[in-house]
Order: structure tokens, then C-alpha cells, then sequence
């Protein structure tokens, strides 16, 4: 999958917001990307963006191009867009305690993607939707077919969602923060889970997260976004052991360390990524960054390419204490 | 569940008897006499003797015993004995017999129903039919001409008072264009086609007056349900299934919108018995709301107290009944 200078706007009453400001990046076949930013960076609307899962108005998709297959996604027609969701791209969502529909038996939601895209009957898509329970490691799959979701912890409604998001066997899978709801333990569970079903079925995987400790363990590359840039990007190796962008920095420098006592354990950093009213001239991050300096005022860096794949999007060179 | 029905119906019990006593006091405190719309003529003592033989001035306790006695012992067994299963002897039963007519009141309130469940019970079915599908589009497509559309005809259809559309359609459909009769003809019998389309055409504009109050209530009801449920995150999940809009709307976001709408619509179904009084007074449809009216004019007291009974009784059973929907739908909800 390519995607090219795709850009989001959301029409609000305050005003039109650059969610996805001209983001292009690409997911090779059975590779894991991780997507990393605070909230609000657009690393969610990035990805409903690519399938228009987002409500139309007030999101509005300005441009872009997303190749898959050879086809544009953002071109298709919704019958053809209805097939590639939840047939040829699966999706997990943040909230598995309401992801689910509250009035229907399990077994019902994850047969219907069976039925609509593969065409099995009520008898085949029952037996596929067991098999698929018992993939994601829920106990007594045949039976819990007909429970309902509140019937189901919010790690096994996880996991249903995964079953659902996997069943009609996807090339790829995007995680919207799928471990953010749950509990730590929980979540070591579910990223557990996702790496064994990744080995056994070998699709590709966008997990968005705003955890950099999470995606260490299991991407092949990661791209950190902030308001809806992309800063920095770069293979999973490249990026701990050389973070080129301050706010990949600095969000390094926030995960809890158990070597230190005492007030700085946890590290935060200060302020909110703005919401963008108009497009921006200037570095998005600079009001944040202790690098700042007149460039960053009046330019907004681009991507830029640092050998072997590693880019980044800053105008100060952080190893060389001098600007670009 | 099962154990939850019979546990409420138990408690209705209680409550029935606290309203019947309430109601039955509130209609002895209010003045009144049922020979107050006797001739002038009559003289104050055979006045008297006529209030003695109907049991009115009878203590409060003594009348109030009387009729529960009529009502929850005499008349069941009266109507088993019509159907042939006589229990006790029938001859020193006293059914509860209405001051005006000094038939049983019972007698009074059968012959009404048909009226009242024709005329209201079709209008509230229709409105309902066409509340739902309003709601439903009105939500999908908010703010659509065909919303706003929806929005001011239920806001006419529920601000303006059923007398005043009512005798607007009168004026326009009676007295202008002559198409329907003004009246609602009771004793119409339909036994023919012909009599079939009189029957049809009497009843077109109470139903229609009717339908249009109850649509506009429903479907405010069904357009805020769907609207809550169309920005919820498991409908973002079937759509990225890659349900069909189709499934999406009419499965999943539909069925769980109905959930509070069909309680409000099972909670209304007490006010189709209790007739539109209103609306029957100015189509002339004698139906039980007109029942009522007359009764309360004529002082009647075991009427009026007999007829707020059964209507207590009906709002009761469909609390109950809606709750009990309300358990069946929405699989959260479990009571055992």
C-alpha cells in the first residue's frame, strides 16, 4: 500500500482543522508499522481516512492518493470501498467496550463480515467464526458465540474485535491503540497475541500508538506524527539508537525509567500539539521545542532524507548542536 | 423474568387498591348531585328519596366497600355467568350501576370500546407507522430539507391543539369540500361495500387528526434515539466491516435505537382506552373519553370511578408490560 499527500480537514464551527496535513507513507506486504504521536496528532484520522471511515461532514478528504493493488481507495466507488473494508483491510478500534454492538450475540458480528464479503453460509461462516474465536485464545469458543458482548471482559471483547477484524484473512490490519483501554496486563496480552497471529497469517499491520516502548517491541519501522505531519521516520533499530526529531526526543525521554529515583522519573512534555486552523508556515512543534530558532518560525520543515531510509522533519541537526 | 412478571403483579395489587381508595375519595369530596340535572319541578323530598334508592350519602367507607365488592367480585362473576359458568346464585349480586342510566356501568363502557379502540387504537397504529420511518430518515439525514421538513410538521403536529386541527379539517373537508361526514355516524353497520366506504370515510379525519399528534410525538422520539446511536463506536465497526449503509442503519443502528422508542410507544397504549376526549367530543365518536365527559357532567359517580379504575388498571399493566419489552430487547438488561 502507497499513500501520497494525503491531507484531512475537518469543517467545524470554529473553523475548517488540518487534521492530516499532506502525509504519505507506505506499508509493505507483511511488515508492522507503528504509527506514534500524542492524541490529537492524526494518526487515527490518518488511517479512517484511507478507508473513509470518517464521518462525512465534517471530515473532508482534500487530497491524496492511496494505492492498493494498484487501485486508488480514495476513487472507489462504496460498493467497491465495502469490499476492501473488512475483506482486504481489517480494523481494530481503541474502545472495545463499545466497538461491539451491545444487542447482538458475538457469533452474529463476526459472521457477518463472513457472509457479506465471502459468501458462506450460515453453517460455514458458524464453523470459520469458531475457528476465529479459538485463534484469538477465547475459551469455550463454540459456546460463546452466543453470548453477548457485555458478557465478555474487555480484554475478550478485544479479542473478538480482532477475530472480527482477521476473519475474512486481511493482507492488512490497522490497530487504532488497541491496548489503550485495557489493562497493563491485559495489554501485554493482546500485543502477545497480535505477534503470534502476525507470524501465523503473515499481514501486514499499522498499529497506532502514542507508546514508543509498545511499538519497540514489535515494529518493523515507525513513523512519529505530530499535528498531522509526519516528523520523523525510520527503521525501529534506526530510531532508538538515533532520534534526529526533538519531539521523538522527548517522547523518549517520557518513558518511565527504573534506573532513577526520586522527581524525574516521569518526564513529560509541556503544552498540547495545536489543532491547526490554517495551514501552517512555521514548524508546528517549535512553540514545544528547546531547539527552536528563526528558521522555525517562518519555515515549516519537509521530510528530509537522512541515508537508509531514516527521514526527518526538523530544521536543527540534534547531533551536530547546529542547524541544517 | 418469568419470576420478575409475577413479582410486579404482586405489588400492582397494593397500588391498585391505594388509587381505586384515592380516586374514590377525591370523587366524594367533589360536589356535585346526580339529581342536579333533574326538572326543577320535583319536590325536595322525592328528590330525596330518589338519591336514597341510588346509595348516594351512603358513609364513605360503606360506599367504597360496595364497589370494590362490585367490581373485583360481583362483575367477574356476572360475565362468568354469561359464559355459562354460574357460580353462587346470580340473583343477589349488585352489579355496579351507573346513577344516569340505572344500567350497569359495565353494560356502558363495552358498548364504547369498539368506537374508541377503532377510531384512537387505528390512529395511534398509524402514527406509529409513520413516525418510524420519518424518525429513522430524519436522523440518517440530519439537516436535510427532509428533516427540516419533518421537524416543522411534527413541531405543528404536536404544538396545535387537536380541537383546532380538528375543526380546521371540518371547516375544509366537511363544510368546504363536503368529502367526509362531520359526524361520526355510531350505528352505521357495515354489512356491504357501500357501508364499508361510509365507515371508511367517517373515520379518515379523526384518524388522521389523531395520527398526526401521536406521529409527530414518536417520531421527535425515533429521530433523537437513532441520532444517539449513529455517532456510536460500534457503528464505525460494521462499517468498517464493510456492512452495506443498508445493514448498517436498518440492523444495527435501528435496532438499538427502537429499544426506548417502543418503551414510550407500550407506555401510550393506556391512553388509546382512555379515548381521545377531546378529539371524540368534536367528531361526535361516542366513544369511552366521551363516556367520561358525560358521566362527570352527570355527576355519576360509579361511571367516573369505574372508568379512572380500569384506566389506572391499563397504566399499571403497561408499565409492566414495557418493562418487560425493554428486558427482552436490550440483552443488558436481565431482572432475575
Amino acid at each position: 500500500m502507497d499513500v501520497t499527500d494525503l491531507r484531512t480537514v475537518f469543517h467545524t464551527q470554529d473553523g475548517t482543522v488540518h487534521a492530516v496535513n499532506g502525509i504519505s507513507f507506505y506499508l509493505e506486504e507483511g511488515e508492522l508499522l507503528s504509527v506514534v504521536g500524542e492524541s490529537g496528532s492524526g494518526k487515527s484520522v490518518t488511517m479512517m481516512s484511507l478507508l473513509k471511515l470518517l464521518p462525512m461532514p465534517p471530515a473532508e478528504i482534500v487530497s491524496g492518493m492511496v494505492d492498493f493493488d494498484g487501485r486508488d481507495l480514495l476513487e472507489l466507488e462504496p460498493e467497491e470501498l465495502r469490499q476492501v473494508r473488512g475483506g482486504d483491510i481489517g480494523f481494530i478500534f481503541q474502545d472495545p467496550m463499545t466497538s461491539l454492538n451491545p444487542v447482538f450475540k458475538v457469533g452474529f458480528q463476526i459472521m457477518e463480515p463472513l457472509k457479506e464479503h465471502l459468501g458462506l453460509s450460515e453453517k460455514q461462516a458458524r464453523k470459520r467464526a469458531v475457528e476465529l474465536l479459538e485463534l484469538v485464545g477465547i475459551p469455550g469458543a463454540a459456546d460463546r458465540l452466543n453470548d453477548y458482548p457485555h458478557q465478555f471482559s474487555g480484554g475478550m471483547r478485544q479479542r473478538v474485535m480482532i477475530a472480527i477484524a482477521l476473519a475474512c484473512d486481511p493482507k492488512i490490519l490497522i490497530a487504532d491503540e488497541p491496548t489503550t483501554a485495557l489493562d497493563v496486563t491485559i495489554q501485554a496480552q493482546i500485543i502477545e497475541l497480535v505477534k503470534k497471529l502476525r507470524q501465523k497469517l503473515g499481514m501486514a499491520i499499522v498499529w497506532i500508538t502514542h507508546d514508543l516502548g509498545v511499538a519497540a517491541g514489535i515494529s518493523d519501522r515507525i513513523m512519529v506524527m505530530y499535528a498531522g505531519f509526519v516528523v520523523e521516520h525510520a527503521k525501529v533499530k534506526d530510531l532508538y539508537k538515533r532520534p534526529l526529531h526533538p519531539y521523538t526526543r522527548a517522547l523518549l525521554a517520557t518513558l518511565p525509567t527504573d534506573a532513577e529515583e526520586g522527581e524525574d522519573r516521569l518526564k513529560s512534555i509541556s503544552g498540547l500539539p495545536p489543532a491547526l486552523h490554517e495551514y501552517p508556515n512555521s514548524c508546528p512543534f517549535a512553540p514545544r521545542c528547546e531547539f527552536a530558532f528563526d528558521r522555525c518560525q517562518k519555515e515549516n520543515p519537509p521530510l528530509m532524507e537522512m541515508g537508509d531510509g531514516h527521514q526527518v522533519a526538523c530544521w536543527w541537526d540534534v547531533e551536530k548542536g547546529a542547524p541544517r | 423474568m418469568l419470576n420478575y412478571t409475577l413479582r410486579r403483579l404482586l405489588f400492582a395489587i397494593p397500588t391498585l387498591l391505594v388509587i381505586s381508595f384515592i380516586i374514590f375519595v377525591i370523587l366524594d369530596l367533589a360536589p356535585g348531585d346526580p339529581t342536579g340535572q333533574l326538572p326543577l319541578t320535583i319536590p325536595a323530598e322525592v328528590r330525596a328519596q330518589i338519591r336514597e334508592s341510588l346509595g348516594v350519602g351512603e358513609p364513605i367507607h360503606i360506599a367504597y366497600f360496595k364497589w370494590l365488592r362490585g367490581f373485583f367480585v360481583y362483575e367477574p362473576l356476572y360475565w362468568l355467568d354469561q359464559m355459562g359458568l354460574t357460580i353462587g346464585d346470580p340473583a343477589d349480586r349488585a352489579r355496579i350501576i351507573s346513577y344516569a342510566t340505572r344500567g350497569p356501568v359495565f353494560d356502558l363502557i363495552l358498548e364504547r370500546i369498539p368506537q374508541t379502540l377503532w377510531v384512537v387504537g387505528l390512529s395511534y397504529v398509524f402514527g406509529i407507522l409513520i413516525a418510524l420511518p420519518i424518525g429513522v430518515i430524519s436522523a440518517y439525514k440530519q439537516y436535510s430539507w427532509f428533516d427540516q421538513l419533518g421537524t416543522f410538521i411534527s413541531m405543528v403536529g404536536f404544538s396545535v391543539p387537536t380541537f383546532f386541527t380538528g375543526l380546521l379539517m371540518i371547516v375544509i373537508f366537511s363544510v368546504q369540500l363536503g368529502w367526509f361526514p362531520s359526524v361520526y355516524d355510531t350505528t352505521l353497520e357495515v354489512n356491504s361495500w357501500e357501508s364499508f366506504i361510509k365507515q371508511v370515510k367517517q373515520m379518515v379525519m379523526p384518524v388522521a387528526v389523531l395520527a398526526l399528534y401521536n406521529a409527530s410525538q414518536i417520531s421527535r422520539f425515533m429521530r433523537a434515539s437513532m441520532l444517539d446511536n449513529l455517532t456510536q463506536d460500534y457503528v464505525r465497526t460494521a462499517r468498517a466491516k464493510g456492512m452495506s449503509e443498508k445493514v448498517v442503519v436498518l440492523t444495527h443502528v435501528l435496532r438499538n435505537s427502537l429499544i426506548p422508542v417502543v418503551t414510550v410507544i407500550a407506555l401510550g397504549v393506556p391512553t388509546i382506552f382512555s379515548g381521545a376526549i377531546i378529539t371524540e367530543q368534536i367528531f361526535r365518536v361516542n366513544g369511552l373519553g366521551q363516556l367520561l365527559i358525560i358521566g362527570i357532567q352527570g355527576s355519576d359517580f360509579p361511571l367516573v370511578q369505574t372508568l379512572t379504575f380500569i384506566f389506572a388498571i391499563l397504566i399499571v399493566l403497561f408499565n409492566l408490560i414495557a418493562d418487560v419489552i425493554y428486558g427482552i430487547l436490550d440483552p443488558r438488561i436481565r431482572y432475575d
